[in-house]
């Protein structure tokens, strides 16, 4: 892992791409520092974080394009395979490069807030909570991103592929105001709860038994998968899930918290473990690729 | 050493190696020949680990390449089709971060200045490898495979792309490697499996066709009832001699360009060997014979005859 983190970290400013990254993002928060805070006089930065996550949706896919789509392309990807590194060493090696060149990107935040002190004393400790936020919503842009790259030889693919996958996960807020809380009983009006729980379970069933067979036959991923189907179902039917689930998903909402100076655990965890989850489903797809 | 048990990959429906076994001992030179797209590389990756087998066993040093792979592939250098190489880094920095990748505990400088020196890169050792020759492009991947000192080296068609002065450096160098490693290497190149292996298996369409020393091969394949031989004398009165000969089947004329001197084929029945009466005959006839050989076939024929499906692994030649 040490060996993929270190090669990885170098290869970013070996070709154009690390510089790219950063000088667009200190650019842009320039600017955007410049505008909120600067021009209305404000010790507030929350103008600027909450600017810099549509940044962030640009900017990460050039971040985390080539991770491993190029590996596959100049088929080096033998090299680390056969190498007596483990996947889960090879995708967390990538991810922590790709991680440490956007923190320092982020570091560019502190000198902002420094200039600001130069006036007037800002409120630290939101600053701070700022900070971390962005880490975090970056930390799971990147894994996506890095998810997004395992699936294709193709770079640009690859970015247009974890664009999407991002600006959907922006929008999901959006969405999720827009569906009504009855949305369930408007699509099928006709028919009593029970059927609506019944077809609901179908459609879960069925996407259950899609990762299984996409995730290698296991019968964990089966049974696990069916109790959170029914459980799931259930709820659904009664209609205002659907919506809070969008809502809970949504990277805006999440992310927002912190820009406003709130440091909810259940936000941070929600980043931390969309990095588990995108990290661990690269390792899954490097492994398929070997049975396919 | 190396050991694959039934081992079978396929893609779908089709069958990209199908139950093949072999063995390849310490210090063997193991060659592994066959066309284009007859499941060499995807039995070189399934014993790397690159990619898993639908069915069956590689054990490199008795450790299962499945069961324990980081354990069997520290054992492994392994040289792909293409060289695994990052063309944005120097030699330099490639091989130490292959160094670092394989978690070698060799002395760092020294082990790869021995590595340079082994396959003559030192004065490219500070070079961007996009930059390079393709000669030079594989003896990196070459160096590659070799960091870590591994037991097992795995070479897949190492030659290609190279010079002949290259071909024959890498030859040696593979001899060389052999007798502390156990070495298999593919190729589609006859001659080359020839120059540098110990021990030969020919596989086509995912089988092996054929299992054994190229001595062995040649033997079982050879004809030792077929001679070739030149005569100084007349044409006519000599082929009427061999004609005479008690259990010669046929006899037809070569290309002849010196004068008076003729190449006659001569063909005996199955088992019996004329050598000694031909030799008599001609001598009591005056002709004398500038030369005599068996008709043993290279291992071009053999490996046309084993692959065209000529009958012949039907009765002597099949998987043994």
């Amino acid at each position: 892992m040490g060996a993929i983190f270190r090669r990885e970290t170098l290869s970013y400013f070996t070709s154009p791409i690390g510089y790219i990254f950063l000088a667009a993002f200190y650019a842009f928060s320039a600017f955007s520092f410049t505008t909120t805070s600067l021009q209305y006089g404000t010790t507030r930065m929350d103008g600027m974080f909450q600017q810099l996550m549509v940044i962030l949706i640009v900017l990460i896919p050039i971040l985390t394009m080539r991770t491993l789509s190029e590996e596959k392309k100049n088929k080096t990807d033998q090299c680390l395979l056969t190498a007596p590194v483990s996947l889960g060493g090879i995708v967390a090696g990538k991810f922590l490069a790709a991680l440490l060149i956007y923190i320092m990107g982020v570091a560019i935040t502190v000198v902002y807030a420094v200039v600001i002190a130069a006036f007037a004393s800002p409120d630290w400790n939101v600053i701070v909570g700022n900070i971390v936020g962005l880490t975090l919503l970056g930390a799971a842009f990147i894994a996506i991103g890095i998810f997004c790259s395992s699936l294709t030889e193709n770079q640009v693919v690859s970015a247009v592929i974890s664009f999407i996958t991002m600006v959907a996960l922006y929008m999901f807020s959006t969405i999720g105001q827009v569906i009504p809380d009855d949305f369930i009983e408007d699509l099928m009006p006709n028919l009593g709860p029970v059927w609506r729980t019944v077809i609901i379970e179908l459609i879960v069933a069925a996407l259950v038994l899609g990762c299984f067979f996409l995730f290698g036959k296991k019968a964990g991923i089966l049974i696990i998968g069916f109790i959170a189907a029914i459980i799931l179902g259930v709820f659904a039917a009664k209609g205002e899930l659907i919506p809070k689930i969008f809502d809970k998903l949504s990277f805006n909402e999440r992310y927002v918290g912190f820009t406003l100076g709130l440091f909810d655990l259940s936000n941070a965890l929600y980043f931390i473990s969309t990095v588990v989850v995108f990290l661990f489903l690269t390792v899954r797809v490097l492994e398929k690729r070997r049975w396919a | 050493m190396i050991e694959v048990q039934h081992l079978s990959k396929h893609y779908g429906d089709k069958k990209a190696v199908n139950d093949i076994s072999f063995r390849a001992e310490d210090g063997e030179i193991l060659g592994f020949l066959g066309p284009n797209g007859a499941g060499k590389s995807t039995t070189m990756n399934i014993l790397t680990g690159y990619i898993s087998s639908t069915s069956g066993k590689a054990l490199i040093d008795g450790v299962d390449i499945l069961e324990e792979p980081l354990k069997a592939k520290s054992k492994i250098g392994y040289l792909p089709e293409l060289p695994p190489l990052y063309l944005d880094m120097t030699v330099k920095e490639y091989l130490n971060f292959v160094y670092d990748l394989k978690k070698c505990k060799l002395p760092r400088n020294s082990h790869l200045k021995d590595i340079c020196s082994l396959v003559k890169i030192e004065h490219v050792y500070n070079r961007i490898i996009k930059n390079l020759s393709k000669g030079y492009k594989q003896r990196v991947g070459l160096a590659q495979a070799l960091v870590g000192n591994p037991n097992v080296l795995i070479l897949d068609e190492p030659t290609v792309g190279l010079d002949p002065k290259q071909i024959i450096e890498i030859r040696t160098l593979i001899k060389k490697l052999g007798r502390n490693h156990t070495v298999i290497l593919s190729s589609h190149i006859l001659s080359e499996v020839q120059a540098v292996c110990d021990k030969i298996i020919v596989i086509n369409e995912g089988k092996i066709v054929a299992d054994d020393t190229e001595d062995n091969l040649s033997r079982k394949l050879s004809s030792d009832h077929k001679l070739t031989v030149r005569i100084e004398g007349d044409r006519d009165k000599a082929l009427k001699l061999i004609k005479d000969i008690k259990d010669v089947v046929s006899t037809d004329i070569g290309p002849g360009k010196e004068e008076n001197i003729t190449e006659f084929r001569i063909e005996a029945k199955e088992g019996k060997d004329i050598r000694r009466e031909l030799f008599i005959s001609c001598a009591e006839a005056g002709f004398i014979i500038l030369e005599m050989r068996s008709s043993e076939l290279s291992l071009e024929d053999i490996f046309l005859r084993l692959t065209m499906g000529d009958g012949l692994h039907d009765n002597d030649g099949g998987e043994d």
